[in-house]
């Protein structure tokens, strides 16, 4: 398609990513990605004169790597979040340094601020920092009237909450999969894409090919509800008409496997007293690896995903199910036993991106198909506090007034950090942890096209557009 | 007796909840509970029929306002 493609994104590495993803997946639907796997750098990276490295030479080196990520990756990795050293432009590291900006000012608020007495000056008095004495804990740089002293820290490493990311001998990152998990933030802030995510869009082309238009099984795509605030150039109608034209025999919210979780997770709440939510797949992992004694305290209740996938397997044994959403986790959890019996596969916005473009597929020609299986309140399970207020809800259509819930909204790692942290000593606090380890929640993952401000606003309007105004009018015809 | 039902978007629009819990208080009513077992499916692909209603691979296109006349007709009728 001619149309301006960069503007579809936020990054000119997600614009790479798909150019890569959209060539493999074009092969791959006309069944020619064996004989013509090696000539993508090359139809990708053409000519001679290089726009992103050294030579063209080293861009088709990396191409080539980013062409293995888009078929799946290292299978001996475990972890769907990779590094592509050759990629990786070993960014400087050299933590808390004076910049120019260092005026030789007589105050000196640096040097009093630093207790390891790392701060020393030359004779026109500019600020130094002794490396050997520095623990980059930046209260020089905090003082500084001038901002003169600047962190030079690693995108991936400062993206990186859980601390999983460090530095090879070459320099290269490295991710230390015991702490990763597999969130994405280091994907989408690495200015290189020398970090990204394993794509299994190969998976899905071969689900929908073999389904051969429901002839064989039925395929059904389950799309998270922060798809609202996606592909802002088509409408949501004609998304789905995309998937359906794809092959897909059905497309169902997420947002209704929300519903039912939001029900259960209330029940669950008010029997055992103190829950953290289960939906986000970073989170349980992180909740997992970083506070173990805490995992009993994580709701049984399955992911809004594995939830709605369960309904439709139960009904439809044969059914092949694919949830596309905004999240890199997701492909983990997917992969987890408690999921995979239910869902087959998992791809990005970022990836549906590059499927429908590998068919020419111009969503805005396609006509509106409809997508209505939700509350408002599954619907804004896709922003953070909006699992919070579906309990809320949920407290009340159950008739439990009585209850008192009282949530502690966390968004992003940091935050859900602060509360386990605040639970695992007994500090006083709320009966339920909203976990989120994207910053906004869902709406803020790695996989979206884009990010932005009026997200938020996007995912409450499309949860008011809703038929069903309740919970458990939304999940009354799946018993 | 499996009855299902279409919850598609398309049906849910046309009032597949409301027949579904019809259904339900109809068998309810009946004491069917051990011989109609009701199931819920996204999408017939007869949309433009909806709401769609399936009996023992069957199709029947039903509205909140038919879906008494339907149960006395269609699963009253073939059970008793």
């Amino acid at each position: 398609m001619a149309m301006d493609m960069t503007r579809r994104f936020d990054t000119q590495v997600q614009l790479l990513k798909y150019k890569v993803l959209k060539e493999v997946a074009r092969l791959a639907f006309n069944d020619e990605l064996g004989e013509n796997l090696l000539d993508i750098p090359k139809t990708i990276i053409p000519g001679t004169t290089p726009t992103t490295r050294c030579c063209v030479y080293k861009e088709r080196a990396i191409i080539g790597e980013r062409v293995k990520m888009a078929m799946g990756g290292d299978h001996k990795n475990p972890n769907v979040v990779e590094v592509l050293p050759i990629a990786c432009d070993e960014c400087p590291v050299g933590g808390y340094e004076v910049t120019d900006a260092c005026r030789g000012c007589i105050a000196h608020r640096c040097e009093h601020a630093c207790k390891r007495g790392a701060i020393y000056f030359d004779h026109h008095q500019k600020a130094h920092i002794d490396k050997s004495k520095c623990i980059e804990c930046g209260m020089c740089a905090q003082n500084c009237p001038y901002s003169a002293i600047h962190n030079f820290k690693r995108p991936c490493e400062n993206a990186c909450k859980v601390h999983a990311i460090s530095m090879n001998e070459d320099k290269s990152a490295r991710i230390d999969n015991s702490k990763c998990t597999s969130c994405g933030a280091c994907v989408y802030q690495c200015p290189f894409g020398a970090i990204t995510d394993k794509s299994f869009i190969l998976n899905v082309i071969d689900i929908l090919k073999r389904s051969d238009n429901g002839r064989n099984y039925k395929s059904y795509a389950i799309v998270a509800p922060s798809i609202s605030s996606q592909f802002s150039y088509a409408t949501l109608g004609q998304v789905v008409s995309g998937l359906k034209k794809l092959g897909f025999h059905n497309v169902v919210e997420a947002a209704l496997g929300a519903d039912m979780v939001a029900l259960d997770e209330t029940r669950e709440l008010m029997e055992r007293g103190f829950l953290t939510s289960s939906c986000c797949p970073a989170f349980v992992t992180f909740v997992n690896k970083f506070y173990p004694e805490l995992s009993k305290f994580v709701s049984s209740n399955p992911s809004p995903m594995v939830a709605i996938a369960k309904y439709i397997k139960s009904n439809d044994p044969g059914a092949k199910v694919v949830f596309i959403g905004p999240c890199t986790a997701k492909k983990m959890e997917f992969q987890l036993p408690k999921a995979h019996p239910y869902v087959d596969s998992v791809l990005t916005f970022e990836e549906l991106q590059a499927l429908f473009d590998s068919r020419d597929f111009d969503l805005c020609t396609l006509g509106d198909d409809v997508l209505d299986n939700a509350s408002y309140y599954g619907r804004i399970f896709a922003r953070s506090g909006g699992l919070s207020d579906a309990i809320t809800e949920a407290v009340k259509e159950l008739g439990a007034e009585g209850f008192e819930f009282k949530p502690e909204v966390c968004d992003g790692i940091d935050a859900c950090k602060m509360a386990l942290l605040k639970k695992s000593k007994n500090i006083p606090m709320g009966n339920f942890i909203e976990g989120m380890a994207c910053d906004g929640g869902c709406i803020g993952g790695a996989g979206c096209l884009t990010h932005g401000a009026k997200n938020k606003a996007e995912v409450d309007k499309y949860g008011r557009l809703a038929y069903e105004k309740k919970i458990t009018e939304a999940v009354s015809m799946l018993k | 007796m499996r009855v299902t039902v279409c919850i598609g978007s398309s049906c849910h629009l046309k009032g597949s909840r409301q027949v579904v819990q019809r259904l339900q208080s109809l068998i309810a009513e009946n004491k069917l509970q051990d011989k109609v077992e009701l199931a819920g499916t996204f999408c017939m692909g007869n949309c433009q029929h909806g709401v769609n209603v399936n009996i023992d691979e069957k199709n029947y296109s039903v509205s909140p306002e038919t879906v008494d006349q339907f149960f006395k007709d269609n699963i009253l009728s073939a059970v008793k």
